[in-house]
């Protein structure tokens, strides 16, 4: 290792030349595509003269429904690099026995299944269950956006960024080999003196940012901001369950920036919090980063029952089963989701009485979710079901989750627990409720409200493929799991002895195949539904027979969402309009009050990603440097007030008639 | 709202005569930064839980280091609080003065705030200054890095503040006190009056408890 001295090493800190894996061919030939890639995404943007428009109508647009299509499409980018991870070491796995080492080095496979969880927790399950809430949350609600708009952009680019550091990790230095959440002692300045730790802490850091503020906003918006005549038992569920998680990420997101912060002292400043000499306590770490952990996963789940909730009752023509136990169930389960976080260590030593504690109230949680099941389950019986790809994913998940939820209840009797923790049934457990809960969720909200979104609806062909290759591809992949981790494999191997294992990964390794089909499906899905669009269109902006607000308006709606502001008299507000025979208004239009365009955000967070790019490299006048301009930068934006604008009458009467038009002559 | 009660009357198609689907006019929801600078002042204190719940597990592990009572001058700190309880009170007087439409006089009570500020941050300066050179500094002990943690976080939000307050009193002194002002001096006194509150826990928590035990 040459290290920089002198002037060199004060502007550059530790990034040198050796910091570029060139001699890494699976690094470098990702390297070279990525450039190739980039640089005709960039040649298509310039010859089509899309700058413009993207950055009017995309990078600096306060629009939530803009963002909510960003957010998604920078989850399904990285659902990519994390899957790649995935295929990489069940790959591995299923070839190093014995005398084979498989093909990736230990320190290149603890950086993978690293950058695998972190990938997949914080720029995939996040982006997409965020992306999901900004489209639906405000047109469910009849508003005409967020509370704070130009916050819902900066949320969005803290994210990117996040996101962006995470990918620079690849090609500039390495990434954290500790696992998904990094403890102590291994993630500490010792045992991992560079960079891979740094670039973990700094990325969840500049997104956490951005979550908690999407958490704040989304509060506010479902408080304050609900059409006149919503009361809280008449909001959609899928908007209750926004609600609850957002509650989640305020409430938990917090713990896990400070627990990223005093790691930092450690590493940075020399504290010993986490060390183990001079006092420190590493399972202070663990205990605080369960405390956002567990939460964490309910943020991602809670928004997936609601996409369940709004399905079924869509797609079986009928109002949901016990709406209020559904109310109920979803608040019970977010104040529980803080009161179960040892059951991830219960091998920590607390002795019996804190551990049955938490393994108490951690079986607890399977009642309200039961509950939940039951209703979903009573709102099929005697519908009118309508087996499209959304119902199928919700179907899907029901099977799959209900398996997912008994093997965790079993891992939640502590005695259990002993023998299965830290083994590939735990692994095997969290993928089972993940995939089978959040993203089939996320696949059925997607297909769901695509059409709202651009207009036209997915081929249902393609989506049924994708569905079906990712459900049996999900237990060839992960059953097999469940059956090592009984026999007692730990997780995070990248080499075994045992040749009498290597059959169950080669199962494995299949089923991470068939997965890539449905991943593949998915993206030819897109494909073909764009090229057919026209015969895809809904005009009606109302495909599915829907029940709430965001079917009353086109597809894909106008800036301002509804010419008039609804009023609602019912939980299913939509079908009750219908039912009453609502007419639309057609004249009448006022000038409607919307919030501007602006840069602030992108530039805010491009400052923050750079100062964290100095901290990582410690390259400290770029970091001093970048903080202060973000700090004059925030300054600067507090001395624009003016921030809104009318939308003139005209507009509006103009945007209206032309939809008008089109209902007529869909007929 | 006066928009939404003319258009219960007049709207149209409902079975029920009278039962409107939208409102006519204009709709304004209700205005949530209040809401949502007090749900994030809720977020920053759950970040001060954990560096209070990590003092509490830490504060005791001074490994071999000095406890707080060796090192703790408890009437600095003493005047360092009043400073800060009093900084408190005068943002009130300048709220006072803001709801009489005087910006005079708010600028001056938010100047004697910052003043106050200042002094509470360079109090706080001077006792980690001593404490680092006597060799007592955050990589001493577990004890040490909580202690350091906890009350510097906590100066730092002071810090901000006053850059915040700055920031306000000029913008105070440019535009008046239009609605977007007031809106900003509210949230400025929440979070003023927030800090207080975190500085109790850690002056009796931290400070006291440490002393006396």
């Amino acid at each position: 290792m040459s290290e920089n001295t002198g002037l060199a090493k004060f502007v550059f800190g530790r990034l040198t030349w050796e910091a570029i894996p060139l001699h890494e061919p699976i690094l470098l030939a990702t390297f070279l595509a990525v450039v190739i890639g980039g640089l005709a995404v960039l040649a298509l943007i310039t010859y089509f003269r899309w700058w413009g428009t993207l950055w009017r109508d995309w990078i600096t647009s306060i629009d939530h429904k803009r963002l909510g299509i960003m957010y998604v499409i920078l989850g399904l980018v990285m659902l990519l690099r994390g899957f790649a991870d995935a295929v990489m070491m069940r790959a591995q796995q299923a070839i190093a026995f014995g005398d084979s080492m498989g093909y990736l080095p230990p320190h290149h496979y603890d950086q993978i299944f690293t950058a695998h969880g972190v990938i997949m927790i914080f720029f995939v399950a996040m982006p997409l269950v965020v992306g999901l809430m900004n489209f639906v949350v405000p047109l469910q609600i009849g508003a005409r956006d967020v509370a704070f708009p130009f916050l819902n952009n900066f949320s969005f680019w803290m994210t990117a960024f996040g996101a962006v550091l995470v990918m620079m990790s690849l090609f500039v230095g390495e990434f954290a080999k500790t696992g998904w959440l990094a403890y102590p002692p291994l993630s500490g300045i010792i045992a991992s003196p560079d960079v891979g730790v740094d670039y973990y802490i700094w990325s969840l850091q500049v997104a956490g940012v951005g979550t908690l503020l999407t958490g704040i906003n989304f509060i506010v918006t479902i408080v304050k901001m609900r059409a006149p005549g919503m009361d809280v038992m008449k909001m959609p569920i899928f908007t209750w369950t926004a609600l609850c998680a957002n509650v989640l990420i305020v409430a938990a997101f917090p713990v896990l920036t400070a627990v990223l912060a005093l790691l930092s002292l450690d590493r940075y400043v020399g504290t010993n919090f986490f060390t183990n000499d001079l006092g420190g306590n590493p399972m202070m770490y663990v205990n605080l980063i369960w405390i956002w952990g567990h939460p964490e996963v309910y943020i991602l789940i809670l928004p997936a029952f609601g996409v369940f909730s709004e399905v079924v009752s869509t797609y079986c023509g009928k109002r949901l089963f016990g709406y209020a136990s559904m109310v109920y169930a979803t608040v019970v389960i977010t104040i529980l989701s803080y009161l179960v976080w040892l059951h991830h260590f219960f091998t920590m030593g607390s002795g019996a009485s804190v551990n049955s504690f938490f393994g108490i109230t951690t079986m607890i949680i399977s009642i309200p979710t039961g509950a939940k099941i039951f209703n979903w389950l009573f709102t099929m019986y005697r519908g009118r079901i309508r087996y499209e790809p959304p119902m199928l994913w919700t179907i899907g998940f029901m099977v799959t989750f209900v398996i997912g939820g008994m093997t965790g209840v079993l891992t939640a009797v502590p005695p259990a627990d002993f023998v299965l923790h830290n083994s590939l049934f735990l692994v095997a457990h969290f993928h089972n409720v993940i995939i089978g809960g959040v993203l089939f969720g996320l696949m059925a909200g997607i297909t769901f409200w695509f059409p709202k979104a651009f207009g036209y609806r997915l081929d249902p062909f393609w989506g049924k493929c994708s569905f079906w290759f990712w459900c049996i591809g999900f237990y060839f992949a992960f059953m097999p799991l469940y059956a090592l981790g009984l026999m007692g494999v730990t997780r995070r191997l990248s080499h075994f002895d045992d040749h009498a294992l290597q059959i169950w990964f080669q199962i494995a390794a299949f089923g991470a195949f068939l997965i890539a089909l449905g991943i593949a499906s998915f993206l030819i899905q897109l494909v073909v539904s764009f090229v057919r669009r026209d015969s895809l269109r809904d005009t009606t902006g109302d495909p599915w027979g829907g029940r709430t607000l965001e079917w009353s308006t086109s597809s894909p709606p106008p800036a301002y969402n509804f010419a008039f502001t609804p009023i609602v008299h019912d939980a299913d507000a939509w079908w009750d309009m219908k039912q009453r025979g609502y007419v639309r208004p057609r004249s009448g239009f006022v000038p409607i009050h919307m919030p501007k365009n602006t840069p602030a955000g992108l530039i805010l967070a491009l400052l923050s990603a750079l100062c964290a790019f100095g901290l990582i490299w410690h390259m400290w006048p770029l970091a001093a440097g970048s903080f202060a301009l973000l700090i004059v930068a925030a300054i600067v934006h507090t001395f624009n007030y003016d921030r809104e604008y009318y939308l003139p009458a005209d507009e509006v009467v103009r945007v209206e008639d032309a939809r008008t038009r089109a209902l007529a002559a869909h007929g | 709202m006066a928009d939404l009660t003319a258009t219960l009357s007049t709207g149209r198609a409902g079975e029920p005569p009278g039962l409107s689907f939208y409102v006519s006019g204009e709709y304004h929801p209700e205005n949530g930064t209040l809401l949502g600078f007090w749900i994030y002042l809720m977020s920053d204190s759950l970040v001060f839980a954990c560096l209070f719940a990590t003092y509490g597990v830490l504060g005791h592990n001074y490994a071999g280091g000095p406890s707080g009572a060796e090192i703790f001058n408890l009437s600095l700190v003493a005047v360092n609080t009043s400073l800060l309880l009093l900084s408190s009170i005068t943002y009130g007087f300048a709220v006072i003065a803001m709801t009489r439409k005087r910006v005079g006089a708010t600028l001056a009570w938010l100047a004697v705030t910052g003043l106050l500020g200042c002094g509470f941050v360079g109090i706080e300066l001077h006792e980690f200054a001593n404490l680092i050179q006597e060799g007592n500094g955050p990589q001493r002990s577990a004890f040490l890095s909580s202690f350091f943690t906890l009350v510097g976080t906590h100066g730092l939000h002071v810090t901000f503040g006053i850059v915040w307050l700055v920031t306000l009193m000029w913008q105070v002194a440019k535009r008046g006190l239009i609605a977007a002002n007031r809106r900003r001096l509210m949230c400025l006194s929440m979070f003023w009056h927030f800090l207080d509150v975190i500085w109790i826990g850690v002056f009796t928590f931290v400070y006291l408890m440490g002393t006396l035990a």
